[in-house]
């Protein structure tokens, strides 16, 4: 199989993975999003009626207007195509066009900073905070993870090596978002050094706010960076111990070149596709786990705003937000992919 | 490939972490067993019912906290009481006096009065206290609704009831004592002239005043509300936390263990299925789990709870759904290599049906593999687990670490420099999670002879 198939082959996957995840989310949300639709149909066309004071007056008695006013709503429905169930072909069809054509309608509570209800306009302005706060850390976490994880590599069962392999095992196992729990404890209660809450006090408009808001962004950041690269350091160090153990590394040795020249050009490039590919797929499962960090440390993006959705149940942001959010996700397990199968041939084989 | 039982245990009782990990593995074992056989299991149904925690104390430290302070800080006390009877005239008069020497250099948070009573006609209750410097504060009295016939009543007294505070200052008004403290239900501890504490010796004196012989008071205990508590403090809702914490631990083994056996005996048959048949079979099976391995698993997670429902068997159930995918894809792999070993040929060659195949030579082989899989996959489910009720999404009739957590931060516990809250349930996750990552690491090095050095 050519290279150019393999990525054509991931490509149709991923989309059916995007198409099946909206479908999924429709099935569980459509008939809560089919009764509130109706409510606020019914809810639009009363107001209309009592603002109207001529069409008020032209009825002679309650029960006419009450008709009128069913009549007008039936009419609004099946016009609008709620009459169908959500589970109609044409419904659902419809619904994942708009949403495909990122159409995702006005949310019901929540608003973006600027006051718009327009969902996308609420996502296109969350979705650069998280990315900036997540490829920040991913970076951060990627340079220390590789630089310690080499040099416990090459110091194979030394203090350092041990150190970061038990750093590693024990600090994967805290949920990142207790630790952050922790930190807002000791650093912004006990000794307040950084702010309690991640959302700027000041308005976006304002020039103070980039400053205000990687300010903000310092505690998340550290949260992440600590919890994160211990365990990248012993990715690295694991994927590294296996090429040094290859061959041709052994002979290199035998010629007589420099340990840290075999080290640093030899072995890391050869080691190099799996940490490019963990390295993408551990940003796509930090956008994941987005929704809890950023919960706790109140940080304004795409996870907070997920969470907020949910507790008000605002069903259009619940949806767009999963489908940006499963674009993103899948976005950078293709990237991974493709990466993978770049350097390693033998994936696209399989 | 192929390991018996016996030469694993062999190998891994000389590796330490492995030893570690069996280690904490059975004290929490440990702990769940004494849980459900020491601790009534009214407690844990009553965890959320706000009656149940009355006579607790309301955000108090866990008391060894007291060892390392110079100044100590309040206990929490039940004081039991001695009873006098006699006899005026035809009133009885039952008098219950609670004696207690405070020393504590700050002022109980509260104190309550708690009775049952059998009586007929209407009994008075009165309350006061003789203080250290002698003198005497009527702090309530109360008459008891009328009844013809005997009945039943019980009741409390909070000395936060704003008649108490009444009292008191009517009390100081009338002895002429200076009197600018304002904290009402601290007065009867307080100095006059200085808002400190008074040391020494109260009385608290509880007189039931009735017409009937047939007057009965039981049950009586007047409880000084401390800031320290038990092993591990309270919360804002005077929950013991110790109670929560000991709860936690079978809830938390039982979401791991049956969510990692759960998604690893569906992973484990799926990829077996699909690699042992091949061709298409496997083409179809494994497109299906490329697609829920890249569904992102939290936020739909997310939308199941709150649409579905959030019961914990649900979330058990959600969890699976998500956990089998890379089980599937290793051991999809695993059984394409045994399939071509010249036995499981030879055995299709003499007419041995598929799923004898499957179940009697490719499975056991990988079973190994399995029981690694199954302790590193539990605290993947732990923290998932954690992490929903967290936010508020798990369920909230079970006292979970993340529940602990997620009403810790909904009632503002770090800001309050609640340590006692917040620490303890992320420790028992992590502690519990490390036990099966270094299980499962250390079968993990024994079976998968890549990783042996």
């Amino acid at each position: 199989m050519g290279f150019k198939k393999f990525i054509a082959k991931r490509a149709i996957t991923m989309f059916g993975v995007l198409m099946a995840t909206l479908l999924l989310t429709i099935a569980l949300v459509g008939s809560n999003m089919d009764s509130i639709l109706k409510q606020s149909v019914s809810l639009e066309i009363r107001q209309q009626i009592t603002n109207d004071k001529g069409l008020l007056n032209s009825f002679k008695t309650t029960n006419d207007l009450d008709l009128y006013i069913q009549n007008q709503i039936k009419q609004r429905i099946s016009s609008l195509g709620l009459d169908e169930p959500w589970y109609s072909p044409h419904r659902i069809g419809l619904s994942m066009y708009k949403i495909l054509t990122l159409d995702f309608g006005h949310a019901k509570f929540l608003t973006s900073d600027t006051g718009s209800s327009d969902v996308k306009e609420i996502i296109l302005e969350k979705l650069p905070r998280t990315i900036l706060l997540f490829t920040t850390a991913t970076a951060i976490i990627s340079v220390v993870g590789i630089f310690l994880g080499t040099i416990s590599a090459s110091k194979l069962n030394s203090k350092i090596d041990k150190i970061t392999s038990s750093f590693a095992i024990i600090s994967s196992s805290f949920p990142v978002w207790w630790v952050g729990v922790l930190m807002i404890f000791v650093f912004a209660f006990l000794y307040p050094v950084f702010p309690a809450r991640a959302t700027p006090d000041i308005p976006p408009t304002d020039p103070g706010y980039l400053i205000s808001l990687l300010n903000h962004m310092a505690l998340p950041l550290i949260t992440l960076v600590l919890i994160g690269f211990g365990s990248w350091a012993y990715l690295v160090r694991n994927f590294l111990v296996g090429v040094l153990q290859e061959d041709f590394i052994v002979a290199k040795k035998v010629i007589g070149i420099d340990d840290k020249r075999i080290l640093f050009s030899h072995a890391l490039k050869n080691a190099a596709p799996p940490i490019v590919t963990v390295l993408a797929l551990s940003l796509s499962g930090s956008l994941g786990g987005a929704i809890i960090t950023e919960a706790v440390f109140d940080w304004p993006g795409m996870g907070r705003l997920y969470y907020e959705a949910i507790g008000v149940l605002d069903l259009p942001v619940i949806i767009g937000a999963t489908y940006v959010l499963t674009a993103f996700f899948l976005v950078s397990v293709f990237v991974a992919d493709i990466l993978y199968g770049y350097f390693d041939p033998r994936v696209r084989r399989q | 490939m192929s390991f018996s039982s016996r030469d694993i245990w062999k190998d891994f009782s000389k590796r330490g972490t492995g030893m570690v990990g069996i280690g904490i593995l059975v004290i929490l074992i440990a702990v769940s067993i004494i849980t459900f056989v020491t601790i009534p299991q009214e407690s844990f149904k009553k965890w959320n019912d706000p009656a149940n925690w009355l006579s607790y104390p309301k955000s108090a430290a866990p008391s060894w906290i007291n060892y390392f302070l110079a100044q100590k800080i309040p206990e929490h006390l039940i004081l039991m009481p001695h009873r006098s009877v006699e006899k005026i005239g035809n009133v009885n008069v039952i008098t219950d006096s609670f004696e207690t020497n405070y020393y504590y250099s700050s002022f109980p948070s509260d104190f309550i009065y708690k009775f049952k009573t059998t009586y007929s006609g209407s009994p008075l209750l009165q309350i006061s206290v003789t203080r250290p410097d002698g003198i005497e504060l009527k702090l309530d009295s109360i008459s008891l609704p009328f009844s013809s016939t005997k009945t039943e009543y019980s009741n409390m007294v909070f000395s936060t009831d704003p008649m108490i505070a009444k009292n008191v200052q009517y009390d100081i008004s009338m002895m002429k004592l200076p009197n600018d403290i304002h904290l009402y239900d601290d007065l009867a501890f307080s100095k006059f002239d200085e808002n400190k504490v008074l040391q020494g010796h109260y009385v608290f004196r509880i007189t039931m005043y009735s017409m009937g012989a047939d007057t009965s008071v039981y049950e009586s205990k007047l409880i000084l509300g401390g800031k320290v508590y038990g092993l591990m403090g309270t919360d804002e809702l005077r929950r013991d936390l110790a109670m929560g914490l000991l709860w936690g631990t079978p809830l938390a083994l039982f979401i791991g263990i049956t969510v990692a056996i759960g998604s690893v005996s569906v992973g484990l048959l799926y990829g077996v299925f699909a690699g042992f048949k091949g061709n298409i079979t496997d083409e179809s099976m494994m497109r299906f789990n490329d697609i829920i391995y890249a569904m992102p698993a939290l936020p739909l997670l997310i939308i199941l709870a709150v649409t579905i429902g959030n019961s914990i068997f649900l979330i058990v159930g959600f969890l699976v759904i998500f956990g089998w995918v890379g089980i599937a894809k290793v051991s999809r792999s695993m059984a394409m290599q045994i399939k071509t070993l010249q036995y499981v040929e030879a055995s299709k060659l003499m007419g041995q049906k598929d799923h004898k195949i499957i179940f009697k030579h490719i499975l056991p082989q990988l079973l190994p593999y399995a029981f690694a899989s199954i302790a590193i996959s539990v605290p993947a489910a732990i923290t998932t687990e954690a992490g929903l009720s967290f936010l508020g999404l798990g369920d909230p009739t079970f006292p979970t670490w993340g529940q602990l957590l997620h009403d810790a931060s909904a009632y503002n516990a770090a800001a309050r420099g609640m340590w006692w809250w917040i620490l303890p349930p992320g420790i028992m996750i992590a502690i519990t999670g490390l036990a099966f990552v270094f299980i499962g690491n250390t079968i993990d090095s024994i079976v998968n002879p890549k990783l042996k050095r």
